[in-house]
């Protein structure tokens, strides 16, 4: 029996990829460089891009790391940040050598499979744009080493300029020779804030204090020392932004620590952004650092494997080149063996601690979400923006109220606050409204509730992420809502001759 | 856990949730039921429009829309009218057909040139060749809406049930009586089945056979920009709307029909069609072209053969499904099935031609028959 199509479904109409590659490897951290060299070795072809050099606005949105403001203006000059960034990371020389095809300044922004629910694509592909334009691509073998974030949690002036994430540190420093600060306050003292710290010294940064709210450094500190038990009360500054950041030990001693940057170094966390707009389930995993997918490196879902940070993995850069090349050569079929990773740090019990301890030395209007300008108050209390008028009704309800009708939904309470919904995508607030609303709750951090990843993984302009080259198929079947003309016919003219004018002329894409 | 209750609603959706409002309004001791959460489906996930002229519902919703904050107790960010502007002749023309018609049922539309256009969408370009302006209709938040009709259902004593599927209707001497739940068995004078998708799977086991097939459509969402005048814009195969924070959010374009599951759905993934829906809202306003896209998002929506609601009452039980324009009638939906509920017909509008009988002789292979199948089905 021959099928009879409905012209304004969407069967047929998604194009086949603009390219077809072999084996397709996202980030050129260590976990990406050793799986490209591994597949290069193997004398396959490979595909490695990599988002960075990171657009100059889309930093300035503290995508896809936390960069408060702090870098030079070399980030407005693109094509010299790429020269800079291969001359800063040798195995990117490495790759070019053994024949990889590697393309930086290209930000993977989606990844689409027919699944549940989802049936209209001719195979998996990526989106990808490099800034001016989007395109797709199809893989035999995908690996996504798409490393980790910065986890942002709020004190007091921490949304000055100034204040920001490890990860951009990092980058800004070692990757980009562009970070603009001369006098640093790291924020943590595990192995995180103490790599931070040796970092900024090798650069000729002055590290100012690390601080620690636990009674102890959580990692070998060498010849550093560590500020335990003192909890950050506010960063203060002026028109550059941070000019000093005031600390209180337990007794409540306070004092002020002059310096022009303050880096939370307390956790990063595994970007999982593309798994999951894949379709991976996400677990919550304490020892990995939070969302994570199940199973760590290796296939997380037909044809995708993880590698790297992404994972959860912890430790030495050569650490995370090893799991890459690991990883690949699974992915090609071979024997290896995965590195065994032990680790028994409860990252999220540490990143608990801190959030206590600056939600208590922090006042309640202190913004959880800077995009939408969301205060702690308010999103515990789940009341709407300040542009919406807020009823005697509304100001009795509160999450409280929210959990008598069942357990936390970090979903419903950002649509409700709107913490979470801005340009950043939640970078900066997604694990402290998580644990947040777990506090709230009172329920363990693993218990947290999450918000979930949504295409695109970072922002892309609508006239870049626009297809252009748009099929004929799309565009004859392309419809408002669904095709069904006799929806758009009004009620009383139903069963009437007029009815019947009104439908020939309506046609199929009714109402606009 | 049970109890008996005058109305149990199947469905906290917006039309399940408007419909106990309504009830409990009479001082009815209502219960609504759901799957999973509180608009956590379709009416949560769409557009947000609130224009449908051509339903008998309409002059009702208009009528209420711009009482609801005050009558809920909640913002619903609700924001009257809409304007329709044309990048294409052939679309002008239709605009100008729907302009017709509209003024033939009494509704107020401005017909307006390109400039007029471009003044009232500063967004739009020098491609802009007019359009409609819709003194009527208008918008909301869904999300916000369907939070505040739970809100003020539960303001008036009524009790909503989430993550509480109903497994079987049961019925004695041809009403219902009863549903039962994971949570325990409820008792109930009277039903309302709102539940979307699901309502086909629900009524089945009882004989009652509403023909409906579920699809799945696509939106995006920018970062915000100023506020233009007017906040619902449509056009070029798009609807949408400015939110009052600033964001555009539009959908259009083809839909995959899927199957669903008693249990719903567990996902709603996007595909690249994000990326015909950008190059129409860029389109659309070239001025807004360099504003990034920062999510998409999908939802399942039923429809009947027709494209129609179904309101109707079979005995004791009311049926619900507003076949993918639920969102903006919904305050009037929910006096309709008050009505239904409470005193057997609708005071305010003829819906007769929504009941469920005009399928009586509808084919079993209906699906088959208009081409809505499954990808996964083919």
């Amino acid at each position: 029996m021959t099928r009879i199509h409905d012209p304004y479904a969407i069967d047929g109409k998604i194009a086949a990829p603009d390219e077809l590659h072999d084996i397709v490897i996202v980030g050129a951290g260590p976990a990406g460089l050793g799986a490209a060299l591994e597949a290069a070795r193997a004398g396959r072809q490979v595909l490695l891009i990599d988002e960075h050099p990171v657009p100059a606005v889309l930093a300035g949105h503290d995508v896809p790391y936390w960069f408060g403001a702090r870098a030079t203006a070399a980030l407005q000059a693109p094509e010299r940040l790429i020269e800079t960034l291969v001359e800063n990371e040798p195995l990117i020389a490495d790759c070019f050598e053994a024949g990889v095809d590697v393309r930086l300044g290209t930000t993977a922004w989606g990844l689409w499979r027919n699944r549940e629910a989802c049936g209209a694509l001719p195979r998996a592909m990526l989106g990808l744009s490099d800034g001016q334009k989007a395109w797709t691509i199809g893989y035999e073998r995908l690996v996504l080493a798409t490393g980790a974030r910065d986890c942002a949690l709020a004190f007091a002036g921490w949304d000055l300029h100034g204040v920001m994430g490890a990860l951009a540190f990092d980058t800004l420093v070692r990757r980009y020779d562009a970070f603009a600060g001369r006098r640093v306050v790291i924020l943590g003292s595990g192995a995180l804030a103490l790599d931070t710290a040796h970092l900024a010294l090798e650069h000729g940064i002055e590290v100012a204090a690390l601080i620690e709210v636990r009674d102890a450094a959580q990692g070998d500190a060498g010849g550093l020392s560590v500020l335990t038990g003192h909890s950050v009360l506010r960063a203060e500054g002026g028109i550059d932004g941070v000019e000093r950041v005031i600390v209180a030990s337990a007794d409540g001693a306070e004092h002020g620590i002059a310096c022009d940057t303050v880096i939370m170094a307390v956790d990063a966390v595994p970007a999982i952004e593309l798994a999951e707009v894949a379709g991976a389930s996400v677990v919550t995993e304490p020892l990995r650092g939070g969302a994570v997918i199940p199973g760590g490196a290796g296939e997380v879902l037909p044809g995708i494997w993880l590698a790297g940070a992404a994972t959860g993995l912890t430790g030495s850069r050569a650490a995370a080149e090893a799991q890459g090349r690991a990883v690949m050569a699974l992915a090609l079929g071979q024997e290896a063996m995965l590195p065994h990773i032990s680790d028994d740090f409860d990252r999220m019990a540490y990143r608990s601690d801190w959030l206590r301890a600056l939600v208590a030395t922090s006042p309640d209007t202190t913004l959880v979400c800077q995009c939408e300008e969301v205060s702690r108050a308010d999103l515990i209390g789940v009341q709407p923006p300040q542009y919406l008028s807020r009823s005697a009704h509304m100001a009795g309800r509160s999450l409280c109220t929210l959990l008598e009708d069942g357990p936390p939904d970090a979903e419903q309470v950002k649509r409700l606050t709107r913490a979470g919904m801005g340009p950043c995508q939640g970078r900066r607030c997604r694990e402290q409204v998580s644990l947040l609303l777990a506090m709230a709750a009172n329920l363990p951090p693993k218990s947290a509730p999450r918000g979930n990843w949504r295409v695109p993984v970072r922002p892309v302009p609508l006239g870049v992420m626009a297809d252009w080259q748009e099929n004929a198929a799309m565009r004859a079947g392309w419809d408002v809502w669904f095709g069904i003309a006799t929806q758009w016919i009004p009620y009383r003219d139903i069963g009437t001759e007029e009815e019947a004018r009104k439908l020939a002329t309506i046609g199929g894409s009714g109402h606009l | 856990m049970s109890g008996h209750y005058d109305v149990i609603v199947i469905g906290a959706g917006v039309t399940g949730l408007s419909s106990a409002w309504w009830l409990a309004r009479d001082g009815l001791r209502v219960l609504v039921l759901d799957k999973g959460t509180v608009g956590a489906e379709a009416s949560s996930r769409n557009g947000g429009g609130a224009s449908h002229y051509q339903s008998p519902l309409f002059a009702e919703e208009q009528r209420l829309w711009p009482m609801m904050d005050d009558l809920l107790g909640y913002p619903t960010e609700h924001q009257a009218e809409r304007v329709i502007i044309a990048t294409d002749p052939h679309d002008l023309d239709h605009y100008h057909f729907v302009a017709d018609m509209c003024d033939a049922m009494g509704w107020r539309v401005d017909r307006i040139d390109g400039q007029t256009a471009r003044a009232m969408v500063p967004i739009a370009g020098d491609n802009c060749l007019g359009g409609i302006h819709f003194r009527f209709g208008g918008h909301a938040n869904p999300q916000r809406t369907v939070q505040a009709f739970a809100w003020a259902l539960q303001d008036l004593g009524g009790r909503i049930l989430q993550h509480c599927p109903v497994l079987s209707i049961e019925r004695t001497g041809g009403q219902v009586c009863a549903v039962t739940t994971p949570q325990g068995r409820f008792s109930c004078g009277a039903l309302v089945v709102a539940a979307g998708p699901q309502i086909a799977g629900l009524l089945a086991p009882i004989g009652i056979d509403v023909p409906l097939m579920a699809g799945r459509a696509e939106m995006i969402v920018t970062e915000p920009m100023p506020l233009m005048q007017l906040g619902g814009v449509d056009g070029n195969g798009l609807y949408g709307r400015q939110t009052l924070r600033g964001n555009l959010a539009f959908g259009g374009g083809p839909h995959e029909w899927i199957e669903t599951r008693p249990e719903g759905v567990r996902a709603r993934p996007t595909t690249p069609l994000s990326r015909g829906l950008a190059r129409r809202v860029a389109e659309l306003f070239p001025k807004a072209a360099h504003l990034h896209v920062i999510r998409s998002w999908a939802g399942i929506i039923e429809n009947t053969p027709d494209g129609r609601p179904v309101i109707d009452r079979i005995d004791n039980l009311v049926i619900a499904t507003m076949s993918g324009v639920g969102f903006g009638l919904s305050p009037a939906t929910g006096h309709a099935v008050r009505d239904l509920v409470v005193d057997g017909q609708c005071s305010f509008t003829d819906i007769a031609k929504l009941s469920l009988a005009r399928f009586a002789g509808l084919a079993p292979d209906w699906r088959e028959a208009c081409g809505w199948l499954s990808l996964s089905a083919a």
